[in-house]
């Protein structure tokens, strides 16, 4: 009984007790951090642009001599390029993710997974130099009047950066599926393609739904890939044919540079970044509130 | 009759979708792996005249053919280590307190919640955490350490999820027998369950670091210079107490932040050193995922349980 040990060893005990919860609150003091950073530092700039400015103007000149500060412009950089991403990324995922979890068994799959395992683990940054050196150049071949910098080219490699990620989350939802469901597909007669599609794949597809959510945040807050190949003027366009630059690239712009501390300037990283963060938490909050509904919903019956 | 053969052809329709279907996974599949191949390919035909053993041993230039990345891959290993400091005991003991200590209340699903979010919380807003926080308002300056501590931060929901897993597998038979023979919960902790699962730990924290080690964004947007002449300060001092710390004080540079550097010169002579650095760094990272994907499979197929 717990009682009869001695006094040090219990002390000792709840003091590790005590330790380790320290170590699980460091991921609450982690987000608040951030929040205090994020907000702390963009105050001062909203005291001298209004809200209302920020999120309607429809330029982006923070370090001009007239600056005007329209988020929707390095938003506008951000969506063209995630949406290219996407559709690389959402149509790829899934099949792979069908094919890997009803098609592919045993010592296939196995050797399968190392090659997406492998594509998940290059550098961005490396991705960045790929898409401006290698994919670029390829598709100015069908394109000659495509600039050198473009968000489509960043776009199509960060969808690849992001297939292995979609694939990997909706193939553990698809798994989840119960083998009774295929096997009654099975039983009136559909091929192996029409339970996946027609059976599992809408059995799971709120779990699906959740990887495409957390796809999207990837997309949203990739950084190096636009920084490299996308340029870096802003500028308010849904033409994936043009340069822009992304919320993202914005910041690593400003950082790289010598904006002195304290500034306008350098507060306007803080903003952007704050609208980075809150469109990133709505996804991820988003993407579990639709796996908890699922769970909720408990077995499908 | 006629029903026959409408049906006959129905199947026949439904197995030409299905290898269609798989054709088309096979392409894909095939195309991913030829865009890893020609990624590959393309680094290795462009940086093949810079692979010298020079361009590991000298320091940056002005100049291209004389760059090399001595001070980033040291700088490399410094923040490795910073990081690994940070987000193993940190990372480890938060999973063990979820696993083996929390009851189920509000601020377990509240923590639990919180790590699902920081894992999606772009990485470049850790930057500016390290920025406004280790950088300027505790005055660690644009230091390995703020760096180390950003990226340890950034690391630490991989090494906890991979943790609770690791921890998960491990079957409570052990943990009952440690405490029939009068064990407490941290020695049972301690001296059972953490040895029963250290592989599957070990893994995550590979992962981690092998996604530590890539990550550029965050230690540009901190302030890490890419011109660094000279080598951090040695850990070990001629003096007592024979051990210094000034190297986690010292200015860095970075495998990611030099590459970064060179592929955005419009000098094309540049290109090679950007192909040659931006290959040393996909190497480490494939031989770190390699390990850890070996570790994985001796794990299952040692396994007792």
């Amino acid at each position: 009984m717990a009682t009869s040990l001695p006094r040090r060893r219990r002390k000792m005990e709840s003091a590790i007790e005590w330790l380790l919860a320290g170590a699980a609150l460091a991921a609450i003091l982690t987000t608040l951090g951030i929040a205090a950073v994020l907000v702390g530092e963009s105050l001062p700039f909203f005291r001298s642009v209004s809200l209302w400015r920020f999120l309607t103007d429809t330029q982006w000149t923070p370090l001009f001599a007239d600056p005007r500060f329209g988020i929707g412009v390095l938003l506008s950089g951000t969506a063209t390029s995630s949406l290219v991403a996407l559709a690389v990324a959402i149509p790829c995922g899934t099949a792979l993710a069908l094919f890997l979890s009803e098609f592919a068994v045993g010592p296939l799959r196995e050797s399968v997974k190392p090659i997406l395992e492998l594509l998940a683990g290059v550098p961005t940054v490396v991705f960045g130099y790929f898409a401006l050196d290698v994919v670029t150049p390829l598709l100015q071949k069908a394109w000659p009047a495509l600039p050198g910098f473009n968000l489509l080219s960043a776009g199509l490699v960060m969808g690849v950066m992001i297939i292995p990620y979609v694939a990997s989350l909706s193939e553990d939802a698809l798994r989840a599926v119960p083998m009774s469901l295929r096997e009654g597909a099975y039983a009136l007669g559909a091929t192996r393609l029409q339970a996946a599609w027609q059976v599992v794949f809408p059995a799971a597809f709120s779990g699906v739904a959740a990887a495409y959510v957390l796809g999207v945040s990837r997309a949203i807050g990739e950084t190096m890939i636009v920084a490299i190949a996308a340029g870096q003027q802003p500028r308010l366009t849904l033409n994936p044919f043009e340069p822009a630059a992304t919320v993202t690239t914005y910041i690593v712009q400003v950082a790289k540079g010598d904006v002195p501390h304290g500034s306008l300037g350098y507060r306007t990283i803080f903003a952007a970044a704050l609208a980075l963060f809150l469109l990133a938490l709505t996804f991820n909050l988003a993407a579990d509130w639709i796996r908890r509904r699922q769970r909720l919903r408990g077995r499908i019956s | 009759m006629t029903d026959r053969a409408r049906l006959k052809a129905r199947i026949q329709r439904a197995k030409q979708l299905e290898r269609g279907f798989l054709l088309v996974a096979w392409l894909l599949l095939a195309l991913l792996a030829a865009v890893f191949a020609g990624l590959f390919v393309s680094m290795l035909q462009t940086a093949w005249p810079r692979l010298q053993p020079d361009f590991f041993l000298s320091f940056a230039s002005r100049r291209a053919a004389q760059a090399g990345i001595l001070a980033a891959w040291v700088g490399t290993l410094v923040l490795m280590s910073i990081t690994a400091a940070v987000a193993v005991p940190l990372g480890v003991a938060a999973g063990v307190y979820l696993e083996e200590y929390a009851r189920q209340s509000r601020l377990t699903t509240l923590i639990e919640v919180n790590i699902a979010n920081l894992a999606g919380v772009p990485s470049i807003v850790y930057g500016l955490l390290g920025l406004g926080l280790f950088a300027r308002l505790l005055g660690f300056g644009a230091s390995a350490l703020t760096a180390g501590l950003t990226l340890g931060l950034l690391i630490l929901p991989i090494v906890v999820v991979a943790t609770r897993e690791a921890i998960r597998t491990v079957p409570n038979a052990i943990r009952e027998a440690s405490y029939a023979v009068g064990a407490t919960r941290w020695q049972t902790v301690w001296q059972q369950t953490l040895p029963a699962a250290r592989a599957g730990i070990l893994t995550g924290i590979i992962i981690g670091l092998s996604r530590a080690i890539g990550e550029t964004a965050p230690i540009v947007t901190i302030g890490a210079v890419t011109f660094i002449a000279f080598l951090p300060p040695s850990p070990l001092s001629p003096n007592f107490p024979f051990i210094s710390f000034d190297w986690v004080w010292s200015p860095f540079t970075a495998l990611p932040i030099v590459t970064f550097d060179w592929t955005s010169r419009p000098n094309a002579d540049f290109r090679a050193n950007a192909a040659a650095a931006a290959l040393t760094l996909t190497l480490m990272t494939a031989a770190m995922n390699g390990a850890a994907s070996w570790l994985r499979y001796r794990l299952r197929r040692r396994q007792r349980w």
